[in-house]
């Protein structure tokens, strides 16, 4: 009884550590489980549909399918001149092209007064942007709000949709994305 | 300039942090004894230059300095004052800041006044306290600088998230980050003791004000955020058992347990082991609270900040300080001394009863918070919500309740529920049980509506409330001590809050309709009639607002306001829903979309006795406040009269 | 009414904390087992479905053009899809202002027949994004706002 009495204290004692072991170990793997949390874009994995948009901006070409078939991996930007984190992404989609991005623009529902003034506030990273009035491309490319960016591989196929303004700490994620695409 | 004076400072708070923890680990050892005079002299300084480098922090937030990144991603310059103030801790890096903040006062508090403790236990507490704080300067410093500049100004601020401009949520999570960062200092000084070996009354003396303290903001925090979700959410629920409550609440749960173990072991010298393996777990709990909402680990409805990346560095500090502090505790545990005996009728038994029940709760709410987490690395998910904690947690929670009755009562160490005590206890204590078993009679025999718990809570407080008063009975009220009069008025105002929650499941009723201007419902014993909707606009958002008259029973009707709000920086949506409180309960409306036919949703609710759920929560913060002043008072008094007379044998000496 | 004998007041303490601690370890299982709402997309609601009436949940896109409001003006047709099965969904009560057509929602309630009749519905928020139906209410806001700070 007395040898008992010892051991179980001595045993229970560590019982807390062990509890909390089991917890660190469940919220570790909680951690590293891939984050399937959001519904992945079924669009992932597709060819851009084709669309053919007339120009947004008088100092640059629209948009249409063709130019992402030309074998190179391109940004295809969905933005908007009313739209406030469009703006807050501006300085990333510039260090984006500085670091030799092409990217395109698509304005959704703009004019073009606004669009200038919006590029001349922002700055204008884009090799083309094309003027989106109805939303349709926007709509046929899986994209529900702006800002969004798509990663468009050589062959003119989607392989990542980003929701959302690009941060400054997803600019390397979105590089690394590229460069897959271009693989 | 500011910003550059704010990271100064933190990196000289954070020096003195390590300063503080090298100088207290070696003057614990005989060849390190002449660094002991240096650790009080370094707290107080840690604590006063953390506070210079906050103070900072709220500057460059007052004056919308968009230079800075942590302002220019999470203010804007046509804020109202209020809200870019609440900016300054309504985002990662700033409540990073104001924790370590709370921690360096606390502790420069505790080095400056404390002095019953023996000088070495208070020395391996401060220790404690710079080792904890280290963790939190490390991830401020490393990867969240608050003073982080831009390369270029930002032209205007990102704004605040509109959900979160609201005055009840700008002040909600400072208050539950007191009550936090007050249980790590409960976690030191239990971690001093450990290391001296020294747990006794002393111990819990020093420990019990900053339990009491934190105890008071967590409860304050938890009424005031159940409140804002009640109101804002436009569910009309109060409490979801979301996890971010539940990790508000898990904390709480655990210093009400040491709350009361540590009045046993201040009076009694008993629960030593036990008393410091709780002051382990309550700040576990606030850690554990901290990476739940911070990682994004769980899905909430209220998750705001979520980030994986932070919720790792936080359950690396939760690794090292839990996982250090249960070994240390493994290691030294059966070393402390065993405590005094007693009876299983005495107060001490009925404390640890309440103990017992406390943590059987806490274990419950943890593991159902926990177990979709579980069953998901099984490849299952599920979510577990009121129909899991709401009886359970029952079942220990009503035979709590009923030891709360009786346990105020009891006499330390032995007491008897015959003889004498008949008078002083079993009779007006069976009085009280008699009254409870009326109402749950009552409600069996003429209201079959209503469920079985919601009865069991309206019966327990029945009788809890009139039991809780038992303690003052026989006693001189102006003689009654304070900390009597605040467990007193504590324990009533869980009763309060008991029989609000009791009679908002048994008693509200709903309605739902669409409306067109003109249309009249009957919402219980209210008429309410939709007069029409029209658009408002506010500093920084515009509404739509409906106008609704009701009228209670055959009273001259009242004008309500329920709004849908649309926020313009960052854009968003918020229902504000609009309640008119009366003594017996609250009417509750929500505007909902328009339809197509020019209808409008309209959401009532008559809820009888609801604003009881946080009147009582503010009782029981009251309980702790005065319980807090009572014990204040008398240290101060303590303290001056050794001061005297150290200093008539200082005279005497000469 | 005896005292504890004095040797023995520790064991039965402990003993009494670790039973207290096993039974709501038990309990909670339990209680779980029988309590716990299941997360099912449509396909697992096709697939495997559950029995009718338990709580669960349903998480998917709420479908383009599937939202009809019925006549009493607050209940809600609709339908949530994850690309390979369609559930068709009914709800009374206030839809949640991120309630929209093509947008993720999590409902909570349960199947009755073939429909998933909703408790509450959790559409997802994020403070950063702009959703496409919010840009005419906003437009003239936002542009003055990025007008102004230039």
């Amino acid at each position: 009884m007395s040898a008992e009495a010892k051991k179980k204290p001595g045993l229970a004692i560590w019982l807390p550590l062990i509890l909390f072991a089991g917890f660190f170990a469940l919220v570790i793997w909680g951690l590293v489980r891939p984050a399937d949390r959001e519904v992945a874009s079924a669009f992932i994995g597709k060819p851009l549909p084709a669309f053919d948009l007339p120009p947004a901006s008088d100092d640059r070409p629209g948009l249409s399918t063709m130019v992402f078939k030309a074998g190179k991996p391109r940004l295809l930007n969905v933005f908007a001149s009313w739209c406030v984190p469009c703006a807050v992404e501006s300085p990333q989609l510039a260090f984006l092209a500085s670091k030799g991005v092409e990217i395109d623009g698509v304005a959704i529902r703009d004019r073009k007064p606004d669009v200038a003034r919006f590029l001349a506030q922002n700055g204008n990273p884009f090799a083309r942007i094309g003027k989106d009035d109805l939303s349709q491309v926007q709509l046929a490319i899986g994209s529900s709000g702006v800002p969004e960016t798509f990663v468009v591989d050589g062959k003119g196929v989607i392989r990542y949709q980003h929701i959302g303004d690009i941060r400054a700490e997803d600019v390397p994620m979105i590089l690394r994305k590229l460069e897959e695409a271009g693989q | 300039m500011i910003a550059e004076l704010g990271l100064a400072v933190l990196w000289m708070a954070a020096a003195l942090a390590v300063l503080q923890l090298v100088a207290g680990v070696l003057a614990l050892r005989p060849e390190g004894r002449q660094l002991a005079g240096l650790v009080r002299p370094v707290a107080v300084v840690q604590g006063a230059l953390v506070a210079v480098a906050f103070a900072a922090l709220v500057s460059l937030f007052l004056t919308t300095d968009l230079s800075v990144k942590l302002v220019a991603e999470n203010s804007h310059s046509m804020k109202p004052f209020i809200f870019k103030l609440a900016g300054t801790w309504g985002n990662h890096e700033g409540s990073m800041l104001l924790w370590v903040t709370i921690m360096g006062v606390a502790g420069g508090f505790v080095a400056l006044i404390e002095k019953r403790l023996p000088e070495n236990t208070l020395i391996a507490t401060l220790a404690g306290q710079a080792f904890v704080s280290l963790g939190f300067y490390a991830f401020l410093l490393l990867s969240s600088n608050p003073f982080e500049r831009l390369a270029e100004p930002a032209p205007e601020g990102a704004g605040l998230n509109p959900l979160l401009q609201d005055i009840g949520l700008a002040f909600h999570p400072p208050t539950l980050y007191v009550g936090y960062v007050g249980l790590s200092i409960a976690f030191s000084f239990a971690i001093g003791a450990l290391v001296t070996r020294d747990v006794g009354p002393a111990f819990a003396r020093a420990m019990r004000p900053w339990v009491l303290g934190a105890w008071i903001f967590l409860t304050l925090g938890i009424t005031a955020g159940s409140y804002w979700a009640y109101y804002t959410l436009g569910w009309g629920g109060w409490w979801f058992w979301d996890p971010v409550e539940n990790a508000s609440l898990m904390p709480w749960l655990a210093a009400t347990a040491l709350l009361h173990s540590c009045s046993v072991l201040a009076s009694r010298n008993a629960l030593k082991a036990w008393t410091v393996m709780l002051g382990v777990i309550a700040f576990s709990m606030s850690m554990v609270g901290t990476f739940l909402v911070r990682s994004g680990i769980l899905t909430s409805v209220h998750a705001f900040a979520v980030d994986p990346e932070r919720g790792s560095f936080i359950l690396a500090l939760l690794a090292v300080y839990i996982g250090g502090a249960l070994t240390l505790f493994g290691l030294r545990a059966s070393t402390v001394t065993e405590g005094a005996r007693f009876s299983f009728v005495s107060r001490e038994a009925a404390l640890v009863l309440n103990n017992v029940m406390l943590c059987g709760i806490l274990g419950i709410v943890l593991i159902g918070t926990l177990y979709p987490l579980l069953t998901e690395a099984m490849g299952v998910k599920v979510s577990v919500g009121p129909p899991y904690f709401n009886p359970v947690s029952a079942v220990f929670a009503i035979p709590m309740m009923l030891v709360m009755g009786v346990g105020p009562l009891l006499r330390w160490r032995q007491d008897s529920l015959e003889g004498k005590g008949a008078a002083r206890i079993t009779l007006p204590v069976g009085i009280c049980a008699l009254l409870s078993a009326a109402v749950l009679l009552g409600v069996v025999l003429f209201a079959h509506h209503i469920k079985l718990l919601p009865a069991l809570g309206l019966a327990v407080a029945a009788g809890l409330a009139p039991a809780s008063f038992l303690p003052l009975r026989g006693r001189n009220l102006r003689r009654t001590p304070l900390p009597t009069w605040g467990m007193v008025i504590g324990h009533f105002g869980i009763a309060v809050a008991l029989f609000g929650m009791a009679s908002e499941s048994a008693f509200s009723t709903e309605k739902l309709a669409a409306m067109r201007p003109g249309d009249v419902q009957q919402v219980g014993p209210w008429t309410v009639k939709l007069d029409g909707i029209g658009p408002v606009a506010g500093p920084n958002w515009t509404a739509l607002e409906a106008t609704v008259a009701a009228g209670y029973e055959s009273a001259a009707p009242v004008m309500l306001h329920p709004q849908a709000r649309t926020f313009s920086n960052p854009p968003g949506n918020r229902t504000e829903s609009a309640l008119k409180t009366r003594w017996n309960g609250q009417l509750y409306a929500v505007l909902g979309e328009e339809g197509d036919d020019g209808r409008w949703q309209m959401r009532f609710w008559w809820k009888p006795f609801v604003p009881m759920i946080w009147y009582g929560g503010a009782l029981i913060a009251l309980g702790g406040l005065l319980a807090l002043l009572g014990r204040v008072a008398a240290d101060i008094r303590r303290l001056v009269a050794t001061d005297k007379i150290a200093y008539r044998r200082m005279k005497q000496g000469r | 009414m005896s005292a504890i004998k004095a040797k023995h007041q520790r064991l039965v303490l402990l003993v009494i904390a670790l039973l207290a601690l096993i039974g709501a370890g038990l309990l909670a299982a339990y209680a779980l087992k029988n309590q716990a709402a299941y997360f099912y997309v449509p396909n697992d609601l096709v697939a495997n479905p559950p029995e009718q009436g338990r709580a669960i949940r349903l998480g998917g896109m709420v479908e383009k053009g599937s939202i009809k409001k019925a006549a009493d003006g607050v209940t809600v047709h609709f339908i949530v899809g994850d690309g390979k099965a369609r559930i068709p969904v009914r709800f009374t009560g206030i839809t949640p202002d991120l309630f929209v057509e093509g947008s993720g929602v999590v409902a909570e309630g349960r199947m009755e027949g073939q429909t998933f009749v909703a408790d509450n519905l959790l559409a997802k928020h994020d403070e950063k994004y702009v959703p496409r139906e919010m840009k005419d209410m906003t437009a003239a806001q936002a542009k003055q706002v990025v007008a102004e700070t230039k």
